[in-house]
């Protein structure tokens, strides 16, 4: 890695660490040699420790964080606080809301006005292709969404890259990358596909099997580490880039490698079982989830190997198998299947052999 | 064109009209009833799980036994435990798909023994130059559309994956159509088909694949009965750009007997828009005789293969010419018409 000592006594500000992968990328950053400092910020205190890192109590929708940029002069500011789910059970889809888009504008704001700041990275997501049946199979950084998401987490992305864009182009001397990340999973990810995969029985939609592709935790942890760093030999670390692990799976093979027995819905009542969980507090089964579990979405990371030079240690169907380990045996566990399975083989060739 | 005003219904002898009726009627009710094709079995075996499984042993056992041949059980026993494998497999969701959802496992071992009967013992499908497709690297097959429903394509599909050496899969590209609709976009997206895009298209010949596209889309496969094997509209030629672009061979393919299989005597346009599709055909049995109206006329098919165009000979730039582009495209369509009215010429009648 050609990193340089160049930039002595980096600071370095990560925003959204109350949530796993936040803290966790906290940890990891601290650990990088010329990083001198890291300051976290959330609007609540996180439950976990982050290594020794700064934690300013600030919330982003507000302009004190211009103050917090500043002060400690910072000059790589890491912004994870773009979520689809409120952290907690208490949050409402409204905060989360603001957060993600009053929240990027405040940052972005004082991001433009302290003259420190060198490097943005933003914790984007694959929810801005939106997912349609009249959608390419496989979406490129470029492809334009055939139906942009009318609300939820989505549209908030939409939006968020749109200021992250007019930032880029207001201040041209900050590199900017924006990492559009797929379905985030891993033993601690507490992402809403997480929570879907965590329940007993699946809710699916009658005759669609949607293509699925996920990034394990490490992999998320350890692109935007090489985001926040200084490029590589012959690599560029600002741009756009899909990040994805390799390969596909499809919610069918995903529930039987888990272990868990689906249950189809019609289309139109899925949207009901959906706000029944929802108001249920079972979990978070908005429209566009229910869109991305009826037509999937698959993206090209071609440019996230050849541009950005970075591979994922974990394939798609690896960080579904990390995951299922973490989540415990379902009830028709794959295993107790295969032995089934098995044993029926082995009745089989006896019987006709008696005959 | 001769033939294509010869209306078959009726005027055939009877002698001759008897066994394509009884051949519809058995072949009719069910898909599943056809052709007990020994293929057929352990895939089905496979499919239908448990009791399928216990039922088909018993019959393996029961067939083996008046036989009474070695050879045979054995035979049985290797099937078994390779359906055994390929159960295991799905059980456990240990298979691969590709990134277009393409399941190759499923399509080789089911869905393609299921379509195999209806290419071999029901549209009785001629496959001829299938050598003009290339043993590797990307190709593009341009064919033509009809029939009211895609069954064209699948037989395309199968025709090439059955008799090409390499045993290659056309990827077929798809209307949006089939991507909206519940089981049949799962199934579509399992055989390989992706939606009829420019970016999907340039993606698959990119990765080296067969695709094949039917540019007339819905003008092609809606038109009236009387319109049958006059081509449509090519669309606007961007099959040529692809492939320009990806320097792939066109392969022109004609397709000969699809046209009948359900005569479009009318088209619904009120039924059609409350539905929201394209059209909302209208054949001599169907809507009228209910479901019954799905069973395709058992007619004799030919797919023909033409010689490939090559693409590679031209700039870079002259995937964006206009001009280069429409010559091409048209010289594809007049390759597939002048196939289809000299295979025309040549076919007896429309059920033999």
């Amino acid at each position: 890695m050609g990193r340089k000592a160049l930039i002595l006594g980096k600071v370095v500000l990560v925003t959204g660490v109350a949530r796993q992968l936040g803290g966790r990328f906290v940890r990891r950053v601290q650990r990088e040699p010329d990083v001198d400092r890291v300051i976290g910020v959330d609007a609540v205190p996180p439950e976990h420790h982050l290594g020794g890192a700064d934690f300013l109590r600030a919330d982003i929708r507000h302009p004190t964080i211009g103050r917090v940029l500043a002060e400690h002069s910072v000059d790589t500011v890491i912004h994870m606080d773009v979520n689809g789910t409120p952290l907690g059970k208490r949050g409402s889809r409204a905060s989360v809301k603001e957060t993600n888009v009053i929240g990027t504008m405040q940052l972005l704001g004082a991001c433009q006005k302290t003259p420190s700041v060198k490097r943005l990275v933003i914790k984007s997501s694959t929810n801005v292709y939106g997912s349609a049946p009249r959608d390419p199979a496989v979406f490129t950084e470029s492809t334009p969404p055939k139906s942009l998401p009318s609300g939820g987490f989505a549209k908030d992305v939409v939006e968020v890259e749109g200021y992250v864009r007019g930032f880029a182009r207001r201040r041209p001397d900050v590199a900017v990358c924006v990492l559009r990340f797929a379905n985030i999973l891993g033993p601690c990810a507490d992402s809403p596909l997480a929570e879907y995969f965590s329940l007993p029985v699946l809710p699916t939609v009658l005759g669609f099997d949607p293509r699925l592709q996920f990034v394990h935790e490490d992999d998320a942890i350890e692109v935007l580490r090489m985001a926040a760093g200084e490029p590589a030999r012959s690599t560029l670390n600002s741009g756009t880039f899909n990040i994805a692990g390799d390969g596909v799976l499809l919610l069918s093979q995903a529930a039987r490698r888990l272990g868990r027995p689906t249950l189809p819905f019609f289309l139109p009542t899925v949207t009901w079982v959906g706000s029944a969980l929802r108001s249920v507090g079972a979990l978070d089964f908005s429209p566009e989830q229910v869109r991305l579990l009826t037509h999937g979405r698959v993206v090209e990371t071609t440019q996230m190997r050849e541009t950005l030079g970075f591979r994922p240690r974990y394939s798609t169907p690896e960080a579904f198998a990390d995951f299922a380990r973490s989540r415990g045996p379902g009830l028709l566990p794959p295993e107790t299947l295969a032995r089934t399975v098995d044993r029926i083989a082995a009745l089989m060739p006896a019987g006709s052999g008696q005959n | 064109m001769a033939d294509a005003k010869v209306i078959p219904f009726g005027e055939e002898p009877r002698a001759k009209r008897r066994p394509g009726r009884t051949a519809r009627g058995r072949t009719g009710r069910v898909p599943t009833a056809l052709a007990p094709v020994p293929a057929q079995r352990e895939e089905e075996r496979a499919r239908t799980g448990q009791e399928g499984r216990q039922e088909q042993a018993g019959d393996g056992a029961a067939a083996g036994a008046p036989a009474g041949a070695a050879a045979g059980a054995g035979g049985w026993e290797r099937k078994l435990a390779h359906g055994l494998n390929f159960l295991r497999r799905r059980v456990t969701g240990e298979y691969e798909v590709d990134d277009f959802g393409y399941d190759q496992e499923l399509t080789d071992q089911v869905i393609m023994s299921l379509l195999r009967p209806f290419k071999e013992k029901y549209f009785r499908v001629e496959v001829k130059g299938i050598e003009n497709i290339p043993e590797k690297g990307a190709a593009l097959i341009v064919a033509n559309h009809s029939g009211t429903l895609p069954v064209d394509g699948l037989m395309l599909q199968v025709a090439v994956h059955d008799h090409h050496p390499a045993g290659r899969n056309v990827r077929m590209l798809a209307a949006d159509l089939v991507f909206m609709l519940p089981l049949i976009n799962e199934l579509s997206r399992k055989l390989g088909h992706t939606l009829a895009c420019t970016e999907d298209a340039q993606t698959l010949l990119e990765r080296g694949e067969v695709v094949g596209v039917m540019p007339e889309g819905f003008k092609g496969i809606g038109k009236p009965f009387s319109d049958r094997y006059k081509l449509q509209r090519f669309g606007r030629g961007g099959f040529v750009q692809t492939a320009l672009r990806a320097g792939a061979p066109i392969v022109p393919c004609s397709i000969v007997g699809a046209e009948e299989i359900y005569p479009m005597l009318g088209n619904s346009k009120t039924v059609a828009r409350l539905l929201g599709i394209p059209y909302f055909p209208l054949t001599p049995s169907w809507p009228w005789l209910g479901p019954l109206g799905l069973v395709p006329l058992p007619t004799k098919w030919t797919i023909q293969f033409g010689e490939p165009i090559p693409t590679d000979g031209y700039s870079p730039e002259a995937a964006d010419d206009p001009m280069l582009m429409f010559n091409l495209t048209d010289q594809v369509r007049e390759t597939i018409q002048h196939t289809l009215y000299k295979l025309l010429v040549q076919r007896r009648s429309v059920f033999f």
